[in-house]
C-alpha cells in the first residue's frame, strides 16, 4: 500500500491507521529540521576575559568576586559561580586577570563596550575582551609581515573646473530624473558637462568650496568630482536626509530620522564622518522634541530640509564642531576633530541657554540666555578653547533675541525684541563690533509696531537689510555700520533707506555684496527688485511668477530665479538676470526641481594682487570681451548658414508645389465649374457703390439768427 | 490697431472659419447659435437657428452661398447664408454627435463623421450635394467605419481624392475618398489632435495638438517637414496666406486655468517663422484658451475665438508686413541678382 499517493479513504479506524506501514524515512524533513535546529553555543561567546584586576590573595578572593560581580551585573545576568580566577599555584597569589560567564553571549558583548577602559581603582583600569577574540588573538603570527604595498593611483584634480579657459561657472540642475552639471554661457545654451539618469534619489548639493557634488540614496550619501565624474566616496546612513559639511570639506555630519543602533541600545540619528577616509568617526542621539520631522509628516516635499539645520555647528576652520542642549539643564559641548573627544572633557553648563552661533572668523562663540528671577538677559561671547568670557551684554525686558554674524565676523547683530505696552513689542538692534577695542556696542531702535521678518547682513559688508511688516503695509529698510571715527556725530550704525515694499518677502545679498535683489518667492508673486546699495535704488524690477528659488552665482555676476517641481505644479524652470536685473534667459524645463551653482574656493590673490587687477580691468575685459564676440558671431554664422539651407529647401519643396497645382489646374476648373484662381486674380471685379439715404425724423424750428 | 470684439456668444467658440472672399467669417460656439459676421468692422449679420446643443464644425461653401455645421445633437444641417433658413438636415440613426464637417472642393460633395460613443464607431460620411435643394436626398454615397481612436478633424485633401482626419490618440490618417480605403497613418503626436488646416493650394498642412506641438506635414507623403513647440496645449493653428508663417493658439486646460495666473495662462496667440521654425511675436487678448483660429484670405487680418466666449479680429499693423528675418532679405536680394 502506498502513502505516498494521499488515498487512506479505506482506513476506517485509528488502529487501522496506526497499523498502516509506513516508511518514515522516505520523508525529507531537512527543511523542518534546518528550520527549528537549536543553536548549541559551541564556543565560549558568553564568557569574557577581564584583565588587569587587583592581584589578590585567597582570603580577599570572595570580596573581590562581590565588588566585579556587582559591577558586572549592570551588563547583563552572571551565571552562578561564573567567576573564575586563575592563581599562582606556589604564590597562592591571583594573576591579576579573571573569566566571567554570563547567562548569554549579549550580555558578554555588552559588557565589553561598558568596561572595556574603566577605572576599577587608581592603579587598576579595566581591559576587557571576549573569551572568544583571545583565541583570534593569539592566532597572530608573531612575526611582523608588511603589508604589500598599494600602486600610487593619481587622482584626479578635483579643482580642475577652475582652470577653464573662459573662466566660466558651473551649476547642476536635477530635471525629472536626471541630474547635470553644466557650464553657464550666460544667454547661450548652457554646455553640459555631465549628466546621468537616476543620479540622486532625492536632491543635490555642493560641498561649501565646490571640490564635490553630493548625491542623496536610500542608503546614504556618495560624493563625486573631478573631471570624469567618479565617485570619491560613499558613506553609508540609511534614509539619509541631511547633510553638512566642515568648511574645509574634510568632514560631513549626517542625518537620518533611521537610527544607527549602537551595542548598548542607544539610538543614534547623527554621524560625523572622515570624507577621505569614508570612516564614521562617532555617532550622536539627536533630541527627540528638536528632530526634523521624517518625510511622510511634512506634506512629501522631498527637497533639501532647513529646520533646524545645522544641529552641530563647526567652528570657521573647522577644528570644533559644537551642538547645543537648550534649557534649564542647557550646555554648549564642543568637540575636537577628528578624534570626536568632547573638549576639556565636560560641555559648557549655560542656565537656559537659548541659542548659540560661532564667529563666523574667530574661536568665538557667542550666546545668549533669557530673564529668569533677577539675572536680566544677556548676550555673552567666550573664547574657546580657553572659556574666557570677551564680553557680556546685559538686555532687560527681552522677549526674544536673534544673533546674527557678518560673514567676515567684523559686527555680531543682535536682534532685541522687548514688550513696550500689552500688545505692542519693540525691537533694536545691537551690534557688537569685534575689531574694535573692548568691543563697543551700538543701540539702534527699529520703528515701533513693526513685525520683524528678516534680517540680512551684506556679505563681507557693514549693511544690512530688515524686512518688516506693520499692519498690512510691508517694508524694507537698510542700515549702516559707520566705521570708528573721532567725532562722535559719525559714529554708530545708521538707518541708510526705509522704502514701502509690496510682495517681497526674502532678501538675496550678491556673494559680493553691494547688490541685492528683494524678491516675493514661495507663495508670493515673484516680484524681484534689484537693489545698488551703494546709491540706496532700485536699478531694476522684473518677475518671475511663482519662482520658488533664488540663487547667485559665486562671482556675484548673475542671478538665477527658478520654480521647482517640488513646489509648483506648473510653469517650472529657471530664469537667469544679470547682477543689473536684465533677463539673460529664460528656461522652461519640464520636471524641474534643482538649480545650484557651484561654489568657488576663496581666492589664492592677495589683496594687492587683487587691487592691482582691479586697476588695469580694462586691459584684462579686453580678452574677454573679444572671446564673447568670437563666441556670438560664430553662434550667428551657424545660425545663418541653418537658416540659408531652411530656406533653400523650403523654396524648392514650394516651386514644386506650384509645378503640382499648375498640372490640376483642368481637373480643378472641372470640379468648380470655373477657374477659381482666374477669379481671384481678375482686375475687372466691378465695384459698386450704393448711397442709401433714410430720414428719419423731420422737425421744422425757427432760426433766430442775427 | 485695435481689435474688435465679437461678443455675440454665450459659450465658448468651438470653430470660426472665413469665406473664400474674406468679408464674412463665420463663427460656431457651445451655444445653439451659428452666427456669421462682417469681418471688416465685426457686424453682426445674424445666426443660423435649428441645432439643439454645441455645434462642433462649420464650412462654408466656395460661392459663399451655403453653410454646413454639424453638432453634438447629432444633426449636419445645411443653410442657406443669406437668408439663414435651413434647408436640409442629416442625423445619424442613434444620434452621435456629429464632430466635423466638409464641403468637397467644387461644393458637389461634403462630409460629415460622427464621434464614437455607445458603442457606435467614428464613421464618415460621404454625401451628395444637389444644386436644386428639392432634389436634395439623404442618402450617403459613402461611408467609412474608423477602427481605433475616434476622429476629431477631418478635410477634404487635394481635388477631393483624399480625404485626411486627425484622431484622439495623435494619428493623422490619410483615406481614399473613391473607395474609403485607408492609405495612410502616422502618429506623429502623443495627444489629441485638434486641429488640421490647409496650405492655400493644399499640398501641405498645419496640426495642432494638446502634446504641445505643432507640425507642418506634407499632404501627399505625410512627411513631417516642420515642428513648432509651445508650453501649453495647442488647439488651434493656421497658415499665413500671405507670409511664410504659421500662427498657434491654444493654452492651459480649462480646468486647468485655476492653478495660473491669467498673465501664466499662456493665452496669447503666437507666432513662428514656417520655414525657421522660430516665434516671432505674441498676440494677447484672451482671457480663457483660444480654441480656434483663422487667416483672412488675404493675411492681412485674423480671427481668434476663444474659450471666454470671445471672437477677436486682429488687423496687422504697418510694421508687421516690412518685417523680415536678415537671413530672409539677403536671400531675395541674392535671388534677384
Amino acid at each position: 500500500m502506498a502513502v505516498g499517493n494521499n488515498d487512506l479513504s479505506h482506513l476506517t479506524t485509528i488502529e487501522d491507521l496506526e497499523n498502516a506501514e509506513f516508511d518514515e524515512s522516505s520523508i525529507d524533513f531537512s527543511d523542518i529540521e534546518a528550520k527549528f535546529a537549536v543553536n548549541v553555543p559551541t564556543g565560549f561567546a558568553h564568557v569574557i576575559v577581564v584583565d588587569n584586576v587587583p592581584i589578590v590573595d585567597q582570603a580577599k578572593e570572595e570580596k573581590l568576586f562581590r565588588v566585579i560581580a556587582k559591577l558586572f551585573k549592570e551588563a547583563g545576568a552572571i551565571q552562578p559561580d561564573g567567576i573564575h580566577m586563575p592563581r599562582d599555584p606556589k604564590t597562592g597569589m591571583s594573576k591579576g586577570y579573571l573569566f566571567i560567564e554570563f547567562e548569554t553571549p549579549e550580555s558578554a558583548d555588552k559588557a565589553v563596550v561598558l568596561f572595556s577602559g574603566h577605572r576599577f581603582d587608581k592603579t587598576h583600569t579595566f581591559s576587557v575582551a571576549k573569551f572568544d577574540s583571545v583565541e583570534t588573538y593569539t592566532s597572530i603570527p608573531d612575526e611582523f609581515v608588511a603589508p604589500a604595498e598599494e600602486t600610487f593611483e593619481p587622482k584626479e584634480h578635483l579643482l580642475s573646473w577652475l582652470t577653464d579657459p573662459r573662466a566660466r561657472d558651473q551649476f547642476a540642475m536635477v530635471k525629472g530624473e536626471e541630474v547635470g552639471v553644466y557650464w553657464n554661457n550666460k544667454a547661450e545654451v548652457p554646455d553640459r558637462a555631465e549628466a546621468r539618469t537616476h543620479w540622486t534619489d532625492a536632491y543635490v548639493a555642493w560641498s561649501p568650496l565646490g571640490r564635490y557634488l553630493v548625491t542623496v540614496h536610500k542608503q546614504g550619501i556618495a560624493i563625486w568630482g573631478g573631471q570624469s565624474w567618479k565617485k570619491i566616496m560613499r558613506f553609508s546612513h540609511p534614509n539619509v536626509k541631511l547633510v553638512d559639511f566642515s568648511p574645509n570639506e574634510l568632514y560631513l555630519v549626517t542625518w537620518s530620522h533611521e537610527p544607527f543602533v549602537t551595542p548598548d541600545g542607544q539610538h543614534h540619528h547623527l554621524a560625523v564622518w572622515d570624507i577621505e577616509s569614508g570612516e564614521r568617526l562617532r555617532t550622536f542621539p539627536t533630541d527627540p522634541s528638536t528632530m526634523p520631522q521624517p518625510e511622510a509628516q511634512r506634506g512629501g516635499v522631498a527637497g533639501p530640509v532647513r529646520f533646524g539645520w545645522p544641529i552641530f555647528k563647526w567652528s570657521f576652520d573647522s577644528k570644533f564642531i559644537a551642538r547645543m542642549t537648550p534649557g534649564a539643564q542647557g550646555a554648549i559641548s564642543i568637540y575636537e576633530v577628528p578624534g570626536m573627544g568632547l573638549l576639556d572633557k565636560k560641555s559648557i553648563k549655560i542656565e537656559n541657554l537659548q541659542h548659540f552661533e560661532w564667529s563666523p572668523t574667530e574661536h568665538i562663540i557667542s550666546y545668549w540666555t533669557p530673564e529668569s528671577g533677577n539675572i536680566p538677559a544677556r548676550v555673552t561671547l567666550i573664547r574657546i578653547p580657553t572659556r574666557e568670557i570677551v564680553r557680556t551684554k546685559n538686555l532687560f525686558g527681552v522677549i526674544d533675541c536673534k544673533l546674527a554674524w557678518q560673514s567676515a565676523g567684523e559686527f555680531l547683530l543682535v536682534r532685541v525684541d522687548r514688550l513696550k505696552s500689552k500688545k505692542q513689542t519693540v525691537t533694536s538692534f545691537e551690534i557688537f563690533r569685534m575689531r574694535e577695542k573692548d568691543i563697543p556696542v551700538d543701540v539702534v531702535e527699529h520703528k515701533a509696531g513693526e513685525d520683524i521678518s528678516t534680517i540680512s547682513w551684506e556679505p563681507s559688508g557693514a549693511r544690512f537689510a530688515i524686512l518688516g511688516a506693520e499692519a498690512q503695509k510691508t517694508s524694507v529698510s537698510f542700515y549702516q555700520v559707520q566705521p570708528p571715527s573721532t567725532s562722535s556725530a559719525n559714529t554708530g550704525t545708521k538707518l541708510l533707506k526705509t522704502q514701502e515694499t509690496k510682495g517681497i518677502n526674502t532678501v538675496s545679498w550678491s556673494p559680493k555684496g553691494r547688490f541685492c535683489v528683494l524678491a516675493g518667492i514661495r507663495g508670493m508673486q515673484g516680484d524681484l527688485q534689484f537693489w545698488d546699495l551703494d546709491d540706496q535704488s532700485i536699478m531694476a524690477t522684473g518677475e518671475h511668477y511663482t519662482c520658488t528659488d533664488i540663487d547667485w552665482d559665486p562671482t556675484g555676476r548673475y542671478v538665477v530665479t527658478s520654480v521647482s517641481a517640488w513646489r509648483a505644479q506648473s510653469d517650472t524652470g529657471f530664469i537667469m538676470w544679470t547682477f543689473t536685473g536684465q533677463q539673460l534667459t529664460k528656461q522652461n524645463v519640464l520636471g524641474f526641481k534643482q538649480f545650484v551653482w557651484r561654489p568657488r574656493p576663496p581666492t589664492l590673490l592677495t589683496p594687492a594682487m587683487q587691487k592691482k587687477i582691479r586697476k588695469n580691468l580694462k586691459d584684462y575685459s579686453k580678452d574677454f570681451e573679444l572671446q564673447d564676440a568670437a563666441e556670438t558671431n560664430k553662434a550667428s554664422q551657424e545660425v545663418q548658414e541653418k537658416r540659408f539651407s531652411q530656406i533653400r529647401e523650403w523654396r524648392d519643396f514650394l516651386a514644386d508645389n506650384q509645378a503640382k497645382y499648375d498640372q490640376d489646374r483642368t481637373e480643378r476648373i472641372k470640379l468648380y465649374g470655373f477657374d477659381p484662381d482666374a477669379k481671384r486674380n481678375a482686375q475687372d471685379i466691378e465695384e459698386l457703390e450704393e448711397w442709401i439715404e433714410e430720414i428719419v425724423d423731420e422737425t421744422e424750428e425757427v432760426y433766430r439768427g442775427d | 490697431m485695435r481689435p474688435i470684439l465679437l461678443h455675440g456668444h454665450t459659450r465658448s467658440l468651438t470653430k470660426i472659419k472665413y469665406n473664400s472672399d474674406g468679408d464674412l467669417l463665420f463663427s460656431a460656439s457651445k451655444d445653439k447659435s451659428p452666427s456669421v459676421w462682417y469681418s471688416h468692422n465685426g457686424e453682426r449679420l445674424g445666426t443660423f437657428e435649428g441645432h439643439g446643443g454645441t455645434v462642433w464644425d462649420l464650412d462654408v461653401s466656395y460661392d459663399s452661398n451655403r453653410l454646413l455645421t454639424g453638432g453634438a445633437d447629432g444633426a449636419c444641417i445645411l443653410w442657406n447664408v443669406s437668408n439663414g433658413k435651413e434647408l436640409f438636415r442629416w442625423t445619424t440613426e442613434t444620434q452621435n454627435a456629429v464632430r466635423a464637417v466638409a464641403f468637397a472642393e467644387g461644393d458637389r460633395k461634403a462630409l460629415y463623421v460622427t464621434d464614437k460613443t455607445m458603442g457606435q464607431s467614428c464613421e464618415i460620411f460621404i454625401v451628395e450635394i444637389s444644386e436644386n435643394i428639392a432634389q436634395q436626398t439623404s442618402g450617403h454615397l459613402k461611408r467609412i467605419v474608423v477602427q481605433g481612436d475616434r476622429a476629431t478633424v477631418a478635410l477634404w485633401g487635394k481635388l477631393n481624392k483624399t480625404i485626411l482626419t486627425g484622431h484622439s490618440d495623435g494619428t493623422i490618417s490619410l483615406w481614399n475618398a473613391e473607395t474609403g480605403k485607408l492609405l495612410k497613418s502616422i502618429k506623429p503626436h502623443t495627444k489629441l489632435v485638434q486641429d488640421i488646416q490647409f496650405s492655400k493650394d493644399r499640398e501641405f498642412f498645419i496640426t495642432a495638438s494638446k502634446d504641445q506641438s505643432s507640425l507642418i506635414i506634407d499632404a501627399t507623403t505625410l512627411e513631417v517637414m516642420k515642428q513648432y513647440t509651445a508650453d501649453c496645449p495647442i488647439n488651434s493653428a493656421s497658415i499665413s496666406p500671405l507670409f511664410p508663417q504659421i500662427m498657434l493658439g491654444g493654452g492651459q486646460d480649462a480646468m486647468n486655468v485655476t492653478t495660473t495666473s491669467a498673465r501664466q495662462g499662456k493665452f496669447e496667440v503666437r507666432f513662428f517663422h514656417l520655414v525657421f521654425e522660430e516665434e516671432i511675436g505674441r498676440v494677447k487678448g484672451h482671457f480663457g484658451p483660444i480654441n480656434t483660429l483663422a487667416f483672412h484670405p488675404n493675411g492681412k487680418s485674423f480671427a481668434s475665438g476663444g474659450e471666454d466666449g470671445f471672437v477677436r479680429l486682429h488687423f496687422f499693423d504697418e510694421d508687421y508686413f516690412s518685417f523680415k528675418f536678415p537671413e530672409e532679405l539677403t536671400f531675395e536680394m541674392n535671388s534677384d541678382e
